[in-house]
């Protein structure tokens, strides 16, 4: 039995960053929106016991439940997609503030060239530079100044501590707060990129240099470096979180009716629009339909385009034909090449850091360089970062050693204060078989499909990471180690070890129909009354982490759903 | 930086933190390094070689109440004890995995929810999988540990006419390594690697978890690699190009007793 709610203005699916920012400015103006997470509600009295390495960072606890939902995955079209049943590469938000509660809090703009990689690249390269099976390629429908604003107010709520980078878009403010201190590692790598010629920067962090009050009014206080960041929750409230910044605000206008542990089925249809959702009580299992003038899907990137393809909203997106939209353009993160240092004589302080903590260098991002010569496009950061080093989850050891037994605890030992890496962070571009669909077996606990990954590694990527890995052996070098050890191979992708949860597309934005989902306002070409917030909506990922550009997106799209209860109607002519 | 220096700064900042700690409305707690590391190094295991769960708590009979079985029985207790002690050995360094109570941990954890996978995808077919789709057997981690002691005490039988446990250590390695390379029988289609894969990961986490949860005896596991533990800032050691050593600190320090 479902029973059956009052109708209301606007439902917002997920109670991240996209759900949150959206909520906040909607009920600001005065709207009246109904939250629905499937997850528990969470603030940071929930982490007072946070410095526990095995329960959240290995035991997952302030992640999705795999029990009642996974995805299924495979590398080719032609191979068979299983579920990836425990925990490994990718680890997906759950509760009020979603991933934004566990993330490193790394917040970056994506390039001028990211908005318009298509134009710019025939501009420079001509069309040859972009392969055949990279057809999906697109401009994003808006440029670098037409997302400046967005990223500005984003920056500003979250107090962003960062300095300005040349080799990046023009910036009409400096970041709100100033960069992290740099450690004795930080400045190894600063003192390399400087005399290599490169101009290294701090990594632009969520985790306040400072105490800062943001636009909204939210007071909060200073890093303390305390390196149970990146899968924990602040127990300081000084990463920025939606659950200590966006969702306080739209709780204290009283207009925002949040609803948690209420998983969403699916949309319901009528008329080429959506007419509510379908959720489900986790605790109770009762479920309810909640009717509304407009749904917002902010659950994401998976459960995005799986709820549209659960509830036949879109055209699925087929990879023999390239029609259709709902699963194209998935993408990832190129991250394999790379350099790891380790010295005989020397310690840093490596158990403290913050997880958004390192410098980096921008020259081989994007087009900042000539790709005449090389057979890839796009780039990546070249990047040495201090997290701080937990001692379940990381010990490093010269390549070659054992991964246990007795010289496996000595290197382990040896080395656990006295190496770093230096690292890439790559872009990821789409490739036509790379897509997200529907697992033709697999189910959830409530018996909806689950969502089906097809998705490879690509030629680009495997260049990319070859031509990155000699850079960072050059940092390597100067920098002085004692042993270094570089990688430059991009394996195959794998599920259970690849890691990071940089996962973007399948409901993307652009400017035409055919190619893509959304308009630039996020709202759904074939359902005007659907907005689909998250990196869900990105063409291509770039080589930054994704949540600055989703934050941006999402104030524009709570601007274009305002106008859209306004006036109705598609905001974007196609 | 002389010993004496390093002792020196260690004082200073301890210091500092117990103010910033005090501030923050929370009390310090945790143990003197050298002596606690001083006294499980001179406790000698010679005699428990062939030890007992009974001999072991008559010798320390005022011991850590968290040192009792929960889902090993006493036997399966000791083969896992001396697995531990091969993944991670005790050294010049310090205690190996026995000592730090990894065997305790382990049992804990097992007889726990993530034991019996709870929070894993455990519906529909299981299908044999390729390398990169991740472990597609159904079998639970709780059973497939022991179905992975029974198989190191029958191939040790095998190769050398005696239980795991009493092999020569590198022997024990021996038997480690095949398992490790998935070249073992262990119980229907389950490969001997994902046996060894679990116990390493479980070997590593019993030495490093916070000890609340049975292992890393003392804090232990974390003085070896000069590790704090559960400190609540480090503001100024990371900024400082020195090395800087703290006493470690558990989450129990974190109770405001
Ligand atoms: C460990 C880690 C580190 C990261 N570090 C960085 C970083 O440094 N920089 C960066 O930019 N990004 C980082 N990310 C990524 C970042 O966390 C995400 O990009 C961002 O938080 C996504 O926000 P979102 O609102 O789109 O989705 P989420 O935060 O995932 O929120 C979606 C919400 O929807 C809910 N939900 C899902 N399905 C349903 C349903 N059917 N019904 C109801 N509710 C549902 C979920 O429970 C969740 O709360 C990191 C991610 C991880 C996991
Ligand atoms: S490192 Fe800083 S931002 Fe991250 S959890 Fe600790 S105090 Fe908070």
């Amino acid at each position: 039995m479902v029973t059956k709610l009052p109708k209301v203005p606007v439902v917002v699916v997920g109670m991240g960053w996209a759900g949150g920012i959206v909520s906040a400015e909607l009920t600001k103006a005065g709207i009246n929106v109904v939250g629905l997470e499937r997850g528990k509600d969470r603030s940071t009295a929930d982490y007072t016991m946070g410095h526990d390495e095995l329960r959240y960072q290995h035991r997952q606890e302030l992640m999705q439940d795999l029990s009642k939902e996974t995805i299924t995955y495979r590398n080719t079209v032609s191979g068979k997609a299983l579920p990836m049943r425990h925990y490994g590469t990718f680890i997906v938000g759950d509760g009020v503030g979603g991933a934004g509660s566990h993330w490193n809090g790394q917040t970056y703009r994506f390039l001028p060239y990211d908005f318009e990689i298509r134009s710019k690249t025939i501009e420079r390269y001509g069309i040859e530079k972009i392969p055949a099976w990279m057809e999906g390629l697109n401009d994003w429908g808006i440029t670098y100044d037409e997302m400046e604003p967005y990223y500005d107010t984003f920056e500003k709520m979250a107090g962003i501590s960062g300095e300005t980078v040349e080799l990046w878009g023009k910036r009409t403010n400096p970041y709100p707060t100033p960069p992290l201190v740099k450690t004795p590692l930080m400045k190894e790598f600063e003192k390399a990129a400087t005399s290599l010629g490169y101009k290294p920067f701090v990594i632009p962090a969520a985790n306040l240099s400072e105490s800062y009050t943001n636009p909204d009014g939210i007071s909060r206080g200073a890093c303390q470096y305390c390196a149970y960041c990146e899968n924990f929750g602040c127990e300081y409230g000084a990463k920025g979180d939606p659950a200590v910044t966006v969702i306080p605000v739209a709780k204290q206008t009283g207009k925002l009716d949040l609803r948690t542990h209420s998983n969403v089925l699916e949309l319901t249809k009528s008329g080429g629009k959506a007419s509510g959702v379908i959720y489900v009580d986790m605790l109770t299992g009762e479920k309810f339909e909640q009717p509304a003038d407009v749904v917002v899907v902010a659950s994401y990137v998976f459960n995005n385009s799986r709820l549209l393809l659960n509830s036949g909203i879109g055209t699925p997106y087929d990879p023999k034909t390239g029609k259709g939209t709902i699963g194209k353009n998935y993408c990832y993160q190129v991250t394999a090449g790379g350099s790891q240092l380790f010295f005989e004589d020397r310690e840093f302080n490596l158990y403290g850091g913050a997880g958004a903590l390192g410098m980096e260098i921008a020259e081989y991002m994007g087009d900042n360089f000539d790709h005449s010569k090389v057979d890839f496009i796009h780039g990546a950061g070249i990047r040495s970062t201090q997290y701080g080093d937990r001692p379940i989850a990381v010990n490093r050891v010269p390549a070659g050693t054992p991964n246990w037994g007795a010289e496996f605890k000595e290197k382990s030992i040896k080395y656990a204060n006295s190496n770093f890496p230096v690292k890439t962070q790559g872009a990821s571009l789409p490739h036509k078989e790379n897509y997200l669909d529907l697992d033709p077996e697999f189910k959830d606990e409530f018996g909806y499909p689950l969502l089906r990954m097809t998705y490879e590694y690509t030629d680009n990527d495997r260049a990319m990471g070859k031509y990155m890995s000699a850079i960072t052996r050059k940092f390597a070098e100067e920098i002085g180690a004692d042993i270094i050890d570089t990688n430059e191979e991009q394996g195959p992708f794998n599920v259970n070890k690849d890691s990071n949860t940089h996962n973007t597309g399948g409901v993307i934005m652009g400017t035409d129909p055919e190619k893509s989902a959304l308009n630039t306002y996020l709202q759904m070409w074939e359902a005007e009354n659907v907005f689909v917030l998250g990196a869900s909506a990105f063409p291509h990922n770039s080589s930054f982490n994704p949540t600055g550009t989703l934050g941006a997106l999402s104030y524009r799209a709570a601007e274009g759903i305002q106008k859209y209860l306004k006036e109705g109607g598609l905001l974007v002519k196609a | 930086m002389s010993e004496q220096e390093k002792k020196e700064s260690v004082l200073d900042k301890r210091s500092s933190r117990r103010t910033f700690i005090k501030n923050s409305g929370l009390t310090v707690g945790g143990v003197v390094l050298g002596g606690a590391l001083g006294s499980l190094l001179i406790k000698d295991d010679k005699s428990t070689t062939h030890n007992t769960v009974t001999q072991n708590h008559a010798k320390t009979p005022a011991a850590n109440p968290n040192v009792a079985l929960m889902f090993f029985t006493p036997s399966q207790y000791q083969v896992t004890q001396a697995a531990v002690d091969r993944i991670f050995p005790e050294d010049a360094n310090g205690p190996g995995a026995k000592e730090l109570n990894a065997a305790i941990y382990i049992d804990h954890q097992l007889a726990g929810p993530w034991g019996s996978n709870v929070k894993d995808y455990r519906l529909g077919a299981f299908y044999k999988a390729e390398e990169n789709q991740g472990p597609q057997t159904k079998i639970l981690r709780k059973d497939l540990f022991l179905a992975g002691l029974d198989s190191l005490n029958t191939y040790s039988n095998k190769q050398f006419k005696v239980d795991f446990k009493e092999l020569e250590a590198t022997q024990q390695d021996e038997v480690l390594l095949a398992f490790s390379e998935g070249k073992v029988e262990l119980y229907g289609k389950v490969s001997s690697s994902q046996f060894f894969n679990l116990l390493r990961t479980l070997t590593i986490e019993g030495v490093y978890a916070d000890p609340m949860y049975g292992g890393n005896n003392e804090m232990l596991g974390w003085s070896m690699r000069k590790y704090p533990g559960s400190r609540m800032q480090y503001v100024a050691e990371i900024q400082d190009e020195k090395f800087i050593e703290l006493e470690p600190q558990s989450l129990n320090s974190h109770m405001g007793h």
